[in-house]
């Protein structure tokens, strides 16, 4: 039960660790390869704060092994800006609409955001709103982030 | 955009300058930090909600591997560490000092909640820790639990604190005229009266509490990382009142927080107990919480039970009102949690309404649960509840509109005294209910009643007309009324050689945007762009001093600080650029960014003064000193006073009880407004916590065992965006009178005003006068067969 | 977390064997309700063998008469399969109402039933459609399956390989959720097929369970008013923080009378 070794892209680098069987997702990033964006807020896999894209799917990372993501390819918030740091349209369109305020779990919210590109069609508010029951947010009353959601799949879309 | 030379920026919905690194990952968060060979700790939590301790068993864990050190409460004891301070002195109906039993950093001979500290663990690894604290062995003579505020009062409820707090007493507090009030409500045409509880709340800031702790032995110096929303008071309580440390020789940095609504002001054990061990232990030590944990020990919100009497003559007018509550404190006092039921609920009870007469008797008790203390709003959303359910009632035992009962007896001259010791400086209350009927089309309601009805639905509509004291402040008026300290605000301006500049403020931003409202106004005053000014905060070896954040006081009092600061920058500004312009000092304007000799065209840039101060080559010296950093305190002459209406529509489905928030307006007065993006954005999370509150959000404690039964987001309801309604937002204003921005705070409104609003809708939808809150769908449907 | 071994072999067999070598394995497929069991300390196994890496049991098959689901296949791709959505448009919405989008993207139907949670989604379609259960060794009835709080028919080491679910004549899944946890506080699956009607119901009781006194009453007419007065017997029902068990009865009769009148 030793630490075991691990490869797998992380936003579009190839990445190797050591880690022990137990070692969850969210833990790899944050502890071993230090990509402190994505949040923990709980311990029942609830709260959404930690979400990540594992090959374009918007995952829990806490509730998933990093052992299970061998190979695989995983996207955080530190992997959506432009090389010159310029955000994804996503991410402008939280700060457009102000779509977060204390900030914790809107890492996780941009990366749920991400995922819809695509899949939702013309999506409405209530579609947008059930989209999300899978992230909380303390801060914002969810309004302007459902507006941000709005605007940025719509940036993406161009 | 932000830089537009010509137009004030206040006022503008400026984007926030804080959100690039929020949104790409480099906030700074406490568990993002990570020290050099930092251990971990963790804390062994009581398992019973009321215990003696009769002894530890400690060697198994201290074999255990990794283990760096334990400490119980025994170490605390032998070592003579005091207790966590309360903040605020209540004198008791008799003149009595309130009772304050002591709240040790670890507990000591007892536990009193479930989830009471009990040792601190430290080891290299987090797992080790908990591994350890498992092979703990800790004797406990388990004894009866009481959770419910009244049942603390009944005879043979068992005693929290025994001698120390007898009967589980902390208080007994009034506050008005009780017999003008009694006989005001003996002759009135009618009274009307209800019962009922304000639910406790998880306050639940998606960040968990997190604290890292460490000691510099080279130079005796400590420095704590901590998610908090006033480093400089959690420094002040934690070296002076508690651990005995140099207040100099403590640094505390609150770092990005990942929002707080009240729960992360208080000085709690865990950091106080890492703090002191980490001389000991040698290492830095890092603890986050979990989220069951913080439900476990986080300070609760809210938890009264109250009784209500509203007397009026036969027109409506309000005669009396007289109140009775039951304020559950927790097992001890939390920092700021003898004011909350008291000082910020009891003031407030005269609302928006000219009723002459009003008396309040808190009697403030102890219980096994996890201490409380303010969550968003903190006391004035239990009276705004009080008030605007009673008034309501009242509207509809007496036949009349609920708007109009309110109308009638809105106080409408200012300064206004009310009979519970505040007095309102400005306002306009049927402005803001004339707006939200207008925007919430009350109008078009019996069509949609009838629309819904159609469908099988009852609907309701239901209001809110709140008032909240803000901009929390004056320090005399604080301290006559028991606060153990001052309540004013520091802002410092550091102009740079190059003309840039940062602002230190002593408030805390965790969610609020100063970074972004503060530099508006220094932006505004100082005409320079909103780009050369960075706003520092939450490091106390950064910034002078200060309150922190709470009680929505960042602008009206922060905010002013940073005024006054700006105000003296210009003022030595011109001096310098007197001489440069071979000029009279009082011939110096100061206007968009430069100095000018009045009625001239000779002129510096804001940047060429700056850089004269600091390179003072042609600089009058013998007059003035060099640089350009100017600090100013400030301390209000009253609180703010921000009021609004808000009206609540509804939609329930009979057969499952489930309620749905069809519209849902929001009209507030919060003075001046310098950033209306943020302000709209604080009233969405303020109302979503309120409307969480009316039909999710309750916290239970099971009634024999004393265990939290909602101890995780399982079982725990939390708004989720699915939840909610979309808010229609709008905003009157009358100018705050008591600071120079003319601004009252927006922080809290949300969170207390809607939950009447709401609960007032749902009981008009169901033909009831009362639903307990949270209306959750159960609870809805048992209210409907009750009363079939 | 404590620690474990960790394999995830490429076929069932391999599977099969893993578990078969080790003390006290258990088999992970999206781990969604095992992993925090195991965080929380309430599960404790020595080997976590994963079934990602098995291909075939991802498949989701389909005829004029059936849908096949591999037990890996998430709820996403489930939800999100036109010929399911098209055979059977109740059970792509019963899988894309499951917990949360995170959760869908993640969690499995084979998982899902190998868990049997009271208050899963899965079960109530399941047992409504009459569903079948492949293992690696037999295949088990959707009526011997559900057997108690997370018990199954299912043997210590038995794989659940695929499900298949019969296509009905109508077929409809309605729920109220817990606000807090978002399982169902009461779910309900009615389905029409040739072989009658089933009324299956989650979130009430120890496991999935069907309601024969609707289900008669549905077979003379399928109507929501048929079983109005069909009322299910509160006494064996769950308690909790957000239902009694009389909330719970009475829910199971407006969510069946919701659901036939959407079939």
């Amino acid at each position: 039960m030793s630490s075991v070794e691990l490869a797998l892209t992380v936003n579009g680098k190839a990445v190797t660790a050591k880690i022990e069987s137990s070692t969850t997702l969210v833990e790899l990033l944050r502890e071993t390869l230090r990509l402190t964006g994505t949040h923990v807020g709980c311990d029942t896999a609830q709260c959404g704060a930690c979400t990540v894209l594992l090959n374009g799917r918007a995952v829990k990372s806490c509730n998933v092994l990093a052992l299970q993501v061998k190979g695989q390819q995983v996207t955080t918030i530190e992997g959506l800006a432009a090389a010159d740091g310029e955000m994804h349209p996503m991410q402008a369109a939280f700060k457009e609409c102000h779509g977060l305020q204390c900030g914790f779990c809107t890492p996780g919210m941009v990366m749920s955001a991400c995922e819809l590109a695509g899949r939702m069609k013309n999506p409405s508010e209530a579609d947008i709103r059930g989209a999300f029951d899978g992230n909380l947010c303390r801060c914002t009353g969810y309004q302007n982030i459902v507006k941000s959601v709005q605007t940025g799949l719509a940036g993406m879309a161009k | 955009m932000s830089d537009m030379s010509n137009q004030s920026p206040l006022g503008q919905a400026i984007k926030r300058k804080e959100d690039y690194r929020f949104l790409t990952g480099g906030g700074r968060y406490t568990d993002d930090i990570r020290l050099d060979n930092q251990a971990y700790a963790y804390f062994l939590r009581s398992p019973h909600a009321h215990a003696r301790i009769k002894g530890y068993g400690l060697d198994a864990a201290k074999a255990s591997p990794g283990v760096l050190g334990i400490l119980t409460g025994a170490d605390i004891k032998a070592a003579g560490i005091g207790g966590l301070p309360c903040g605020w002195l209540i004198t008791d109906v008799n003149g009595q000092p309130m009772k304050e039993p002591p709240h040790p950093v670890l507990a000591i001979d007892k536990v009193r909640y479930v989830g009471d500290h009990v040792a601190l663990v430290v080891a290299d690894t987090l797992a080790q820790a908990k591994a350890a604290a498992a092979l703990i062995d800790v004797d406990y003579d388990v004894l009866p639990a009481v959770v419910k505020g009244p049942d603390a009062l009944k005879p043979g409820a068992p005693q929290v604190h025994d001698a120390a707090a007898p009967n589980n007493t902390s208080y007994v507090w009034q506050l008005g005229d009780k017999a003008a009030t009694d006989a005001a409500i003996a002759k009135a045409h009618h009274v009307t009266k209800l019962e009922f509880d304000n639910n406790r709340l998880v306050p639940n800031a998606i960040e968990p509490r997190a604290a890292i702790a460490s000691y510099d032995r080279a130079n005796d110096n400590y420095t704590l990382y901590v998610s908090n929303q006033n480093p400089h008071v959690e420094r002040l309580l934690m070296t002076a009142f508690v651990l005995g440390l140099p207040e100099h020789k403590v640094r505390v940095i609150a770092p990005d927080v990942g929002g707080g609504f009240g729960s992360k002001i208080y000085l709690y054990a865990e950091e106080t107990a890492m703090v002191f061990f980490s001389k000991q232990i040698g290492r830095p030590i890092k603890w986050t919480c979990e989220r069951t944990e913080e439900f476990l020990s986080v300070a609760h919100g809210r938890d009264h039970h109250s009784t209500a009497e509203l007397a009026m003559d036969k027109e409506g007018n309000f005669l009396a009102l007289r109140v009775k509550t039951n304020a559950n404190l927790g097992a001890y006092l939390s920092t700021f949690g003898s004011c909350v039921p008291t000082i910020l609920y009891a003031t407030l009870l005269a609302g928006q309404y000219k009723t002459p007469a009003i008396h309040a008797e808190v009697t403030a008790v102890f219980t096994n649960t996890s201490p409380v203390d303010a969550y968003r709003g903190a006391g004035r959303p239990e009276a705004t509840f009080l008030v605007e359910r009673i008034v309501e009632t009242a509207a509809r035992e007496m036949k009349m509109d609920p708007a109009e009962i309110r109308r009638r007896n809105f106080i409408t001259t200012f300064p206004y005294q009310t009979p519970v010791a505040l007095q309102y400086d400005t306002g306009n209350y049927a402005a803001s209910l004339d707006k939200c009927l207008k925007m919430a089309d009350v109008e078009g309601y019996p069509a949609r009643k009838k629309a819904s009805e159609a469908k099988g639905f009852k609907r309701g509509i239901g209001y809110s007309c709140y008032i909240e004291a803000c901009g929390i402040a004056p320090s005399r008026v604080a301290g006559a009324l028991g606060a153990r300290a001052g309540l004013f605000e520091v802002g410092q301006i550091r102009v740079h050689p190059t003309g840039k500049i940062s602002v230190f403020t002593g408030t805390h931003s965790h969610g609020q945007g100063h970074e972004t409202t503060f530099a508006q106004v220094v932006s505004d005053r100082l005409g320079i762009p909103m780009a050369d000014i960075e706003v520092v905060h939450g490091d106390t070896d950064r910034i002078p001093f200060g309150m922190g954040t709470y009680g929505s006081r960042s602008l009206a009092v922060g905010g002013t600080a940073i005024v006054k600061a700006t105000d003296k920058i210009v003022a030595k500004g011109k001096k310098i650029a007197a001489h440069m312009l071979e000029a009279a000092d009082s011939d110096i304007e100061f206007k968009d960014g430069k100095f000018t000799v009045a009625g001239t065209d000779k002129s510096l840039p804001f940047a060429a003064v700056a850089l004269s101060a600091y390179v003072p080559h042609n600089y009058p010296l013998e007059t003035l000193e060099p640089g350009l950093d100017e600090t100013a305190f400030f301390d209000p002459a009253n609180f703010t006073f921000p009021a609004g209406c808000y009206i609540c529509e509804v939609e329930i489905d009979p057969e499952t009880g489930h309620t749905r928030i069809d519209k849902f307006t929001a009209v507030d007065d919060f003075g001046n407004i310098v950033n209306p993006m943020i302000v709209e954005g604080q009233v969405h999370g303020g109302l979503a916590q309120g409307i969480g509150q009316a039909l999710m959000e309750g916290c239970v404690y099971d009634p024999e065992s004393g265990q939290l039964l909602t101890a995780s987001f399982m079982d725990y309801a939390m708004p989720h965006a699915s939840d909610l309604p979309k808010f229609e937002v709008g905003a009157t204003c009358t100018p705050c009178t008591v600071n120079p921005l003319g601004v009252k705070g927006c922080g809290e409104a949300g969170a207390i005003g809607s939950p009447p609003a709401v609960i007032n809708a749902i009981t008009d939808a169901l033909g009831v006068r009362e639903i307990a809150m949270p209306a959750t769908p159960l609870r809805v449907w048992e209210t409907i067969q009750a009363n079939l | 977390m404590s620690q474990f071994n960790f394999s995830s072999p490429a076929s069932t067999s391999d599977a099969l064997k893993a578990f078969k070598a080790a003390a006290d394995p258990k088999f992970v497929a999206g781990g969604q309700s095992l992993l925090p069991t195991i965080r929380l300390g309430l599960a404790d196994p020595s080997d976590l063998i994963d079934l990602h890496s098995i291909a075939e049991l991802s498949a989701i098959k389909t005829s004029a008469t059936q849908v096949s689901i591999g037990a890996m296949a998430t709820h996403a791709s489930v939800a999100e399969s036109a010929e399911v959505a098209r055979l059977i448009p109740a059970l792509a919405y019963l899988a894309g109402h499951i917990g949360d989008r995170q959760v869908r993207n993640r969690g499995t139907i084979g998982g899902a039933l190998a868990n049997s949670d009271p208050a899963a989604c899965y079960p109530a379609g399941v047992l409504g459609l009459g569903a079948t259960i492949n293992t690696d060794r037999r295949k088990i009835a959707a009526d011997d399956y559900f057997q108690g709080l997370f018990t199954t028919a299912l043997e210590p080491g038995e794989i659940i390989t695929s499900v298949d679910f019969p296509v009905p004549e109508k077929a409809a899944y309605v729920k109220l959720r817990n606000p807090a946890s978002h399982f169902p506080l009461v779910g309900v699956f009615v389905a029409r097929t040739a072989g009658g009607v089933r009324v299956a119901v989650t979130g009430a009781g120890a496991c999935a369970f069907r309601v024969k006194a609707m289900e008669d009453a549905l077979k003379s007419s399928f109507s929501a008013d048929a079983i109005k007065g069909v009322k299910v017997d509160a006494k064996d029902l769950n308690r909790d923080l957000h239902a009694t068990p009389a909330y719970r009865a009475q829910l199971i009769n407006v969510l069946a009378r919701r659901a036939v009148a959407a079939a």
